[in-house]
């Protein structure tokens, strides 16, 4: 095994570990925010990453016309446009997964809290529709007619039985986080055009070398995800400290049931938390094909087991111990893989997990969404 | 008399063969301090709470404001003016003194999510609006020189008058007070009555649960008594005070009352 590979390239590993780790810390924060309002890990958010790749691999081939593989050519003649097109990938995957996580928390969550509402009730009996389908033809567009046609009376039942506003019991949640994240997955992999196989995100930008740090090369796209990872983060302790709706995600941590006497609309906390993951996730996602130019069908699966690793690391519920934890993992994969060997990555990252567990259960900073300070 | 806020009519609440409250009416008029009395197990807090809405009675109606308040979500209770505070203090813990004050503020807030997420201006100015109302409730109850501490590390009155203030920050016209006196010396129960006389006296309705007989016979309009989920009287303090039903349900030894 190559001991020596850690000396010399200590800084290049540490730059790209640190730039890993903040993708791990973008998605963690989707994992930390939903548990400390709701006290449940949503494994679902793994998917809404996924999700946002696919946004911006769409949005860049689709709306912008960004062929594949049109190596030496880039799709942009002035760094204005450069700048235009990557701050709308952003947006557009930041939409997608945002729309993903509201989705997700309105069919998948919301009914079984007890309190189903009738967008929940119409989306539900749109996929039973989609589904049942199935049973009678093969053909997409007739799959969706039917799906379209069963909605109606399907939603009806639906809002019916949401009436009831019965709480389904903790693990039920778990359940549905598990099957709605095997479901998203599976159906891109079902109807999207490469199937199982990897897709190639357009290259927008030439990775030119920025500048060097201790003999380690600082890509351009390094750099663009630094600034834009920790925009995000400022802006969203921000948002979580000095907002309205700030306030009520803290509330709501803190004591769920006295916030709702004071008047706080929980549902409306947990939805914006959702959408505020979902959109942290879309950011994640953008950067991830900035930096590694791909995407598939599971990409979020093990990205998400990590990122959940990072969350529970730096303290669950807790919006700074998630970029502690996302760069703390981030660090130990790259060191670790230089001295063990690539294939000893994900071992050392739960390890490292584990050994932190032991000493703080609750995390390098210990749990609390409540706490979170700028 | 004057208008009537809120009125209890013929409720009956039953958890499963338990009966808490037993065909219990009683009325609350526009700013007036009601108390509700009672031995412990009579019924208060379950009363208190099919007011507050945490339960729907299995009969009879709550009316507020000339409207039924049954069917309604907590927070929008909350909205149509009832306040509560706890008796074991529930404050936010870990956020400021002004900031717990603030959420409950915020209830009256207009602006809507994306609105909130983008920063309109009307949401910054909401969001001066309610920092300033926060600190003015704040002084109102004596306190605005502890803003910035995190509730978790304030002096237990100073706890309590926190509760009071966040609840007075939800514009309520109903301010339901749970045993606020729980565990106070007698100088901070002076203090209590002077403010609760204080919250009568800015236009708010006070309903006042309380133990200790000093504070409900100095400061209360009326009082109503429950004991096993019947009301057994209502009336004036010192028709209370010389109640034989009340003496032999409640308070045991008549010179307990003085």
């Amino acid at each position: 095994m190559s001991h020596w590979l850690i000396y010399r390239t200590f800084w290049d590993l540490t730059v790209s570990g640190i730039v890993l780790g903040l993708i791990y810390a973008l998605v963690a924060l989707g994992y930390t925010m939903v548990y400390g309002v709701l006290r449940l890990i949503n494994f679902a958010h793994s998917e809404i990453f996924m999700v946002g790749t696919f946004g911006v691999l769409i949005s860049l081939t689709k709306v912008f016309g960004i062929s594949l593989f049109d190596d030496g050519q880039y799709p942009y003649r002035s760094g204005f446009v450069l700048v235009a097109i990557l701050v709308c990938s952003i947006i557009a995957a930041m939409v997608v997964s945002g729309a993903g996580a509201i989705v997700l928390e309105r069919t998948a969550y919301r009914p079984l809290r007890g309190a189903g509402d009738a967008y929940g009730a119409v989306v539900l009996a749109f996929l039973t529709g989609l589904i049942a389908s199935f049973l009678f033809s093969d053909h997409i567009m007739t799959n969706l007619a039917i799906a379209a046609v069963i909605t109606g009376p399907v939603s009806f039942g639906y809002v019916r039985i949401f009436r009831r506003g019965r709480q389904a019991p903790r693990l039920a949640f778990l359940i549905s986080a598990i099957g709605s994240s095997m479901a998203m997955a599976e159906a891109v992999a079902t109807w999207g055009p490469e199937q199982r196989s990897v897709y190639t995100t357009p290259r927008v930008l030439e990775k030119k070398v920025l500048f060097n740090f201790l003999g380690a090369d600082v890509r351009i796209d390094y750099v663009i995800v630094a600034i834009g990872a920790i925009l995000m983060m400022t802006s969203l302790l921000l948002f979580v400290n000095r907002t309205r709706l700030g306030r009520g995600i803290r509330a709501v941590a803190q004591d769920a049931e006295t916030a709702r006497i004071l008047g706080v609309n929980v549902n409306s906390v947990i939805l914006v938390t959702f959408l505020l993951g979902g959109a942290m996730a879309g950011g994640a996602a953008m950067m991830f094909t900035l930096v590694y130019d791909q995407t598939r069908f599971n990409i979020g699966f093990l990205l998400g087991v990590k990122s959940f690793t990072a969350a529970v690391l730096g303290g669950i519920g807790n919006i700074k111990g998630a970029l502690l934890g996302g760069i703390v993992l981030g660090l130990a994969e790259n060191y670790g893989s230089s001295i063990f060997g690539g294939q000893w990555k994900d071992v050392i990252a739960f390890v490292v997990l584990l050994t932190v567990l032991m000493f703080r259960p609750t995390g390098i900073l210990g749990e609390s969404l409540g706490k979170a300070r700028v | 008399m004057s208008e009537v806020l809120l009125s209890v009519d013929q409720v009956t609440m039953q958890f499963g063969g338990v009966t808490a409250l037993d065909n219990v009416s009683l009325h609350i008029n526009k700013g007036e301090i009601l108390g509700l009395i009672g031995p412990n197990g009579a019924g208060k807090t379950t009363c208190f709470n099919v007011i507050t809405g945490v339960y729907a009675p299995t009969s009879g109606t709550v009316t507020f404001d000339d409207k039924s308040l049954l069917g309604l979500k907590r927070f929008q209770i909350t909205k149509r003016g009832i306040a509560r505070t706890f008796q074991n203090i529930r404050l936010f813990p870990d956020m400021s003194a002004v900031e717990n004050v603030m959420v409950g503020v915020d209830a009256h807030s207009k602006t809507s999510v994306v609105g909130a997420i983008l920063g309109i201006p009307r949401s910054r100015r909401e969001e001066t609006e309610s920092r300033e109302r926060a600190h003015e409730l704040l002084k109102f109850i004596g306190i605005d020189e502890y803003a910035e501490v995190a509730a978790r590390n304030l002096p237990y009155g100073h706890q309590r008058r926190l509760e009071i203030a966040r609840a007075l920050g939800t514009n309520p016209k109903l301010l339901c007070l749970d045993e606020p006196a729980a565990g106070f010396n007698p100088a901070e129960k002076q203090e209590l009555n002077e403010l609760i006389l204080k919250i009568r006296d800015q236009g708010y309705t006070v309903l006042l649960i309380e133990h200790d007989m000093n504070v409900v016979m100095k400061i209360s309009d009326r009082i109503a008594v429950l004991d096993f989920g019947r009301k057994i009287a209502e009336g004036l303090p010192h028709e209370i005070r010389d109640n034989p039903d009340v003496i032999a349900a409640y308070l045991g030894v008549p010179d307990d009352a003085a």
